[in-house]
């Protein structure tokens, strides 16, 4: 299987009449994006496009998704296969990417569970989206009393029929970077570096109900049992984020596409460790579902003779049932394990910080402590509802102050603790 | 201008005596006092020892809630800016009364507090969460190391500078979890981890896993008919519009509400302020989560004795253990005082 990234690096972006790039400007033409997200009969009349760039004085929220425009240039399927294009197999060919930008999703809050983005501030070294160039997509719903489900789904396939669009608008363009990936069958992979460890990666997908769900393939994974996948896939978008409650450890669709795990682990795949599965798995809100589908992630762990996995967790709290699950029937294998969580340890950070644990895992990196407690200073402009603020997981009644700041833990922004370890971020104990 | 200190030392270490005059009462000098010499020293004029409080180990052992009241109230008017008990080294009775002493400072005047113990001595493990401990050796042999090293975290913290690790200071380590920004990506760290544990080399985790408080369950109800049975939840269930504002997340308070005569939640009555689960099926039905109509059947039926006419609720959501505990132990007794025999706890 073979994967070209080809690469463009977006500096900047205007909108202009024909959406393109040319000299690391990405022109966006709005009436056309209007047009795209409009058809869906379930957003509503008063939808904006927005332009939110690193450095400015400016605040999104609420957001839900973020998305890296990406479009399939040769190759079987289309990117975000089942969600906007055909169910074909992706993961080979030439993907165009537009690096450096990404498509937010942001407006009418579906529930009182999406994040914060600031371009400047402090609030922007915790995000890893104050770094990119941003399309804002501000949506409504049509019916104010529409089912949640329905609206978040349409605001789902709106920002991944913008991202695709932008991308396809530049097809034309050479890149200036091409990466090219290729990973051996799995008969041959066994064979490959007989003298290094098999290694895998348990990906775990947050799987709970509205925004909190995750999409393989267009598939529901609360639906899945574990299964193998390729990097490849990941990188052309076969996994799709529902989810951002508690915006801060939600995997964005943007940090599927780039999954630093995966991209750290083919790094060093051949040198520290012969990289030979990503498995993913759910981590659904019954006992049953959790022992399950811990159980069946290990077998196939164990199935494929793997010495060592890295596990990353999606969430808190229940899901950390889910984590320590894998970790432990992993080990009892005889499968080595190293974790990648984050931490809630209550704002003052005196509380323990997982709401489940077990003596296997001793090799554990946090993303941070999401209840500490940060003040945003007020912005310039606010693309969105800045109100929100006192009612989102991480905020209070009273997180909105008169001058626009907001004060909020952690939680609040959207990918501050990122447990696929898409930031610096991290805790110690003082 | 130099910071202010105020100094915590035994009878022993103030030249008073050794055991025979364990019982010497609480006073307080303005002096710089035995150890207190050193400490003077080590700060270098950025700060100034303004008041030493001597006190017996035995006094203080036989009488700490009265004596920390009386030090506490001789502190006050010496107006400091930092705490500094000790060192106490392995000395047991010692290190309690530092321990505790410098708890109380911190609660009361919301200011750094500094002591130095051996790790076993007892005062570490009543009183590491509250107070910024230098590990020293156990005997007093240990002196010339172990107070240039607590000035020096003193002045740090009077500074407002950012604190290193444990390690780094040469304090005991606190339990309080702290943000930092490293140098790598939490994935690269996470991979570097992981190829040294197949390696078998040493590698440091970031996160211990933590060992947790078990409660066991009660045995059963014997007695159902006259059970007086209480709904508490941690599914966030409340009154539509949620009026005390109980958080989505990481709630810092719980509700208490009233359902005398109520038979059904329903959508126009009750929602859930839960911000961590789907919540439209509570949203439609509340007593999915929140079982009134069927806690009404069997009050009815007679299977129980009745349903408690108030329920309790809040947010399990990336709520601390801290502060579940305090609301845990709020509720119950407000529930013990309304002789509610029986609890069913419903999560989501």
């Amino acid at each position: 299987m073979k994967l070209e990234l080809h690469r463009l690096k977006v500096n900047s972006l205007k909108f202009g009449e024909k959406t393109g790039f040319a000299d690391g400007v990405l022109t966006v033409n709005k009436a056309e994006i209007l047009a795209l997200i409009s058809e869906d009969p379930l957003l509503g009349k008063n939808l904006d496009v927005d332009i939110a760039m690193p450095g400015e004085s400016v605040r999104v929220m609420p957001v839900k998704d973020v998305i890296e425009p990406r479009w399939k240039l040769s190759g079987k399927g289309q990117v975000f296969p089942g969600m906007i294009s055909d169910v074909e197999t992706v993961g080979e060919g030439q993907t165009l990417v537009l690096s450096g930008c990404a498509v937010l999703t942001a407006g009418k809050l579906v529930r009182f569970q999406e994040g914060i983005i600031d371009m400047s501030g402090p609030g922007a070294d915790y995000t890893p989206y104050s770094k990119t160039c941003n399309v804002v997509l501000v949506l409504e719903p049509s019916d104010p009393n529409m089912d949640k489900h329905d609206y978040e789904k349409a605001c789902r396939i709106a920002g991944l029929k913008t991202a695709a669009y932008l991308a396809k608008s530049c097809a034309d363009v050479k890149a200036d970077t091409v990466e090219t990936f290729e990973l051996p069958t799995m008969r041959e992979a066994m064979t490959q570096f007989p003298e290094l460890p098999k290694v895998g990666y348990i990906y775990m997908l947050q799987t709970q109900g509205l925004l909190h769900d995750t999409y393989l393939y267009g598939v529901d994974v609360k639906k899945i049992l574990p299964t193998i996948i390729s990097p490849l896939e990941v990188m052309d978008g076969a996994i799709v984020s529902g989810n951002c409650v508690s915006a801060c450890d939600k995997n964005s669709t943007y940090s599927h596409l780039n999954n630093p795990v995966i991209a750290d682990m083919l790094k060093r795949h051949g040198k520290d460790f012969n990289f030979v599965a990503t498995i993913v798995t759910n981590e659904n809100v019954t006992l049953a579902d959790k022992k399950r589908s811990s159980s069946y992630a290990a077998k196939l762990a164990g199935m494929l003779g793997l010495d060592g996995v890295v596990i990353t967790e999606e969430g808190f709290g229940n899901p950390d049932a889910d984590l320590i699950m894998n970790c432990r029937k992993c080990e009892q294998l005889g499968i080595k394990t190293a974790l990648l969580t984050d931490e809630y340890a209550g704002q003052d950070g005196a509380s323990q910080s997982l709401a489940d644990s077990c003596p296997e895992g001793t090799a554990c990196v946090t993303a941070g402590n999401a209840n500490e407690v940060i003040t945003l200073p007020p912005m310039s402009k606010v693309i969105g509802y800045p109100e929100e603020a006192n009612v989102i997981a991480g905020g209070w009644q009273g997180s909105l102050a008169d001058d626009g700041s907001i004060t909020v833990e952690l939680q609040a922004i959207t990918g501050a603790t990122s447990e696929l370890g898409y930031t610096k971020l991290g805790a110690y104990t003082l | 201008m130099a910071f202010r200190i105020v100094h915590y030392i035994n009878q022993f270490y103030a030249g008073i005596g050794g055991e025979e005059k364990a019982d010497y009462e609480p006073e307080i000098r303005e002096a710089v006092v035995g150890p207190g010499m050193a400490l003077k020293a080590a700060f270098k004029g950025e700060a100034e020892i303004v008041a030493t409080v001597i006190c017996g180990d035995s006094h203080f052992a036989s009488n700490m809630d009265d004596d920390t009241a009386k030090i506490l109230g001789m502190i006050r008017e010496y107006k400091p800016d930092a705490f500094i008990a000790g060192p106490a080294f392995n000395a047991g009775r010692y290190g309690t009364a530092c321990g505790a002493m410098c708890a109380a400072v911190a609660k009361e005047f919301g200011i750094p507090v500094i002591s130095g113990m051996y790790p076993e001595n007892p005062g570490v493990e009543m009183f590491r969460k509250y107070a910024w401990i230098i590990e020293t050796p156990d005997s007093a042999a240990g002196m010339r190391k172990a107070v240039p090293a607590m000035a020096k975290l003193a002045l740090k913290l009077l500074k407002g500078e950012t604190l290193g690790k444990p390690s780094e200071e040469g304090y005991i380590e606190r339990g309080i979890r702290k943000n930092m920004f490293y140098g790598k990506l939490a994935a690269q760290r996470c991979v570097d981890m992981f190829v040294s544990k197949l390696k078998g080399e040493t590698f440091e985790t970031e996160y211990p896993m933590p060992v947790f408080d078990r409660v066991d369950p009660q045995p059963a109800v014997k007695d159902m008919k006259h059970a007086v049975i209480a709904l508490v939840t941690s599914g966030g269930i409340c009154p539509k519009g949620n009026p005390d504002h109980i958080e989505a997340s990481s709630a810092s308070k719980f509700g208490e509400y009233d359902i005398t005569g109520v038979n059904d939640l329903t959508s126009e009555t009750h929602c859930t302020a839960h911000g961590g689960y789907d919540a439209t099926y509570a949203d439609q039905d509340a007593d999915r989560v929140l079982p009134v109509d069927v806690l009404r059947d069997l009050e009815r039926e007679g299977v129980i004795g009745k349903l408690h006419n108030k329920f309790y609720t809040t947010v399990g959501n990336g709520t601390s253990v801290a502060n579940a505990k305090r609301f845990g132990a709020e509720i119950v007794n407000r529930l013990v005082n309304d002789g509610v025999t029986a609890v069913i706890l419903t999560s989501t």
